[in-house]
């Protein structure tokens, strides 16, 4: 190696260094010693107490900060008013009422959407000329905010039931059509050639390919229905209705009943996480029976 | 030699598509497949062997009738049967089978299609599972298999569909070499048992030569019939067949047939 090469590498601080004193400068620093990061999970218990002691401190300080005026109760609330609100809303109240009325109008729309959309969606395949057609309008429909024509809805189907299943079935609709079409749209080609050479007709191959092969899709979906039927029945209820939690809670805000509005969200999310328990169960249990 | 009458005649077949007119196109016709005539008899084992895009597989869906040709006519049992549908079993390269259903259940589709009620349709297919390899697998999900035993299952359900002529395109294309041989063996056996009439490709030149009666070679642009050359080492074959001169001497046609002039090459 002559020395012009050495002087290029070094610049480039590559090079071995030759001269001693240099060396001394240039000395790398000692490497540590590390070792892999482990993390040690905590037993359930562990996690479950840890969860209890957030909610629990979270409440208490809550209460303390209310009586002790660090916040103002009149607008906040606090835990102690809102327990005996509680107890009141379901001893005196039509907490069966307001429930049993959120409650239906998000399943029948929740049925009622997922059902027809997914049987809009697995009806493209039929067509491919119908699907070119509608299409447009689909994606139309998918981008327009559904929720800004809830008062439309209301207007038109009156402001009992009917209308919250309406604004709740527009919501779920669009999301099921999309999904069940992305299935259909994700068929192997050469499945349809293997029913046809079997000498199938088309009903037999939507039948026993198209519906089983896209049933994965639609099921997928199921668990975002629900959130997104609960959402439309509660904004039916805001706009205009006599019963429903959504209604309680629009009702009591207007009246700055603010330990009711705490109520009534917090049975309205009690209800959305026993509707969502049990979709996904619903869910689980068509997975095992589709085998994917 | 006398032939008995073809089973399956392939009777001038040929596929052209309309593409844009360019200068080098000036009729604005892309030739797939040039009029192609095969005659195979009955319970014959026939390999069509060629490079990619020589038109093997236009050929076996013109045959299973899932397209149209733009000329000849497909004769089965001297009918014409051009461009209608069940009249073959046609195996795809891929397995298809369907993953929500049991390896049972896989293999009767055929018959399902056909009408056959369910209960009888799976009494028909168990003995066969069993005595061909997937006794213990009938009631697993295809999933669970490897893709030996899944070409299996799909090679059954393309017999069990219980038509005369039978159509494998590459069957054995995706296996490792070992479990290709144990296939080809396999298929050796369910051909002598159930004396189907067969037309097989294969990119596999051995294999084509091992398996078959008469090979047929193919060349592209447009894709047509070469040559056809008849094997008639004696049956049935052992592996060490495979080193006798005249298999050798049939490789060796084959391979100066399908290799492309260097003035040729793209």
């Amino acid at each position: 190696m002559d020395t012009s090469t050495v002087g290029a590498l070094s610049e480039l601080g590559l090079a071995r260094p030759q001269d001693p004193t240099q060396s001394d400068a240039a000395a790398p620093a000692v490497r540590p010693i590390r070792r892999l990061p482990v993390q040690k999970d905590w037993p359930t218990w562990a996690l479950l107490i840890a969860q209890a002691c957030i909610l629990v401190g979270a409440i208490a300080l809550w209460e303390l900060a209310a009586t002790t005026g660090w916040i103002d109760a009149f607008f906040w609330s606090q835990p102690s008013a809102i327990l005996k609100t509680l107890t009141i809303f379901f001893t005196t109240g039509d907490a069966w009422t307001d429930i049993s009325f959120t409650f239906r109008s998000t399943i029948f729309g929740f049925l009622l959407g997922t059902t027809a959309g997914s049987l809009l969606g697995l009806s493209f395949w039929w067509s491919r000329n119908y699907a070119a057609i509608v299409q447009p309008y689909i994606i139309c429909l998918e981008s327009i905010p559904k929720l800004a024509l809830a008062p439309l809805i209301i207007l038109v189907f009156g402001i009992g039931l009917v209308s919250k299943v309406a604004v709740a079935t527009a919501l779920t609709l669009v999301v099921s059509t999309l999904t069940a079409y992305a299935g259909v749209k994700a068929l192997d080609p050469d499945g349809e050639k293997l029913f046809y050479s079997l000498g199938a007709s088309r009903l037999q191959v939507f039948r026993k390919l198209v519906v089983p092969f896209c049933l994965p899709w639609i099921i997928s979906v199921l668990r975002v229905n629900i959130g997104l039927a609960l959402t439309g029945a509660i904004v039916g209820e805001f706009i205009a209705s006599q019963h429903g939690l959504g209604r309680a809670i629009l009702y009591a805000g207007q009246t700055y009943d603010i330990a009711l509005v705490w109520v009534a969200v917090l049975v309205l999310s009690t209800l959305a996480v026993l509707m969502y328990a049990a979709v996904s169960w619903l869910e689980s249990m068509l997975r095992k029976g589709v085998r994917q | 030699m006398s032939y008995p009458a073809p089973k399956l005649c392939v009777d001038d077949v040929g596929m052209t598509f309309k593409t844009s007119v360019t200068s080098n196109n000036p009729a604005g016709v892309f030739e797939a497949l040039a009029p192609v005539t095969l005659a195979i008899p009955q319970g014959r084992f026939v390999s069509l062997i060629g490079p990619s895009g020589c038109g093997k597989s236009t050929i076996f869906n013109i045959i299973a009738g899932l397209l149209e040709p733009t000329a000849g006519r497909v004769m089965i049992d001297g009918v014409d049967a051009t461009g209608t549908i069940g009249r073959v079993g046609y195996m795809l390269q891929k397995d298809l089978l369907l993953p929500w259903r049991t390896v049972l259940d896989n293999v009767i589709l055929g018959m399902e299609i056909q009408g056959v009620p369910l209960k009888a349709a799976r009494e028909r297919a168990l003995p066969l599972l069993h005595r061909y390899g997937l006794s213990g697998f009938e009631y697993l999900y295809p999933n669970a298999l490897s893709g030996g035993m899944r070409q299996r299952a799909a090679l059954l359900r393309t017999l069990l569909f219980d038509t005369d002529v039978i159509l494998l395109d590459e069957p054995f294309g995706a296996l490792d070499a070992q479990t290709k041989l144990q296939m080809q063996e396999w298929l050796m056996q369910l051909w002598s048992d159930f004396g189907k009439t067969v037309l097989f490709v294969t990119h596999d030149v051995e294999e084509a030569i091992y398996l078959s009666d008469e090979v047929h070679v193919m060349g592209t642009r447009p894709g047509r019939i070469v040559a056809t050359i008849p094997v008639l080492l004696a049956r049935p074959r052992v592996r060490t067949s495979a080193l006798t001169p005249e298999f050798l001497a049939i490789k060796q046609r084959c391979l100066d047939l399908l290799q492309v002039p260097a003035s040729q090459a793209a």
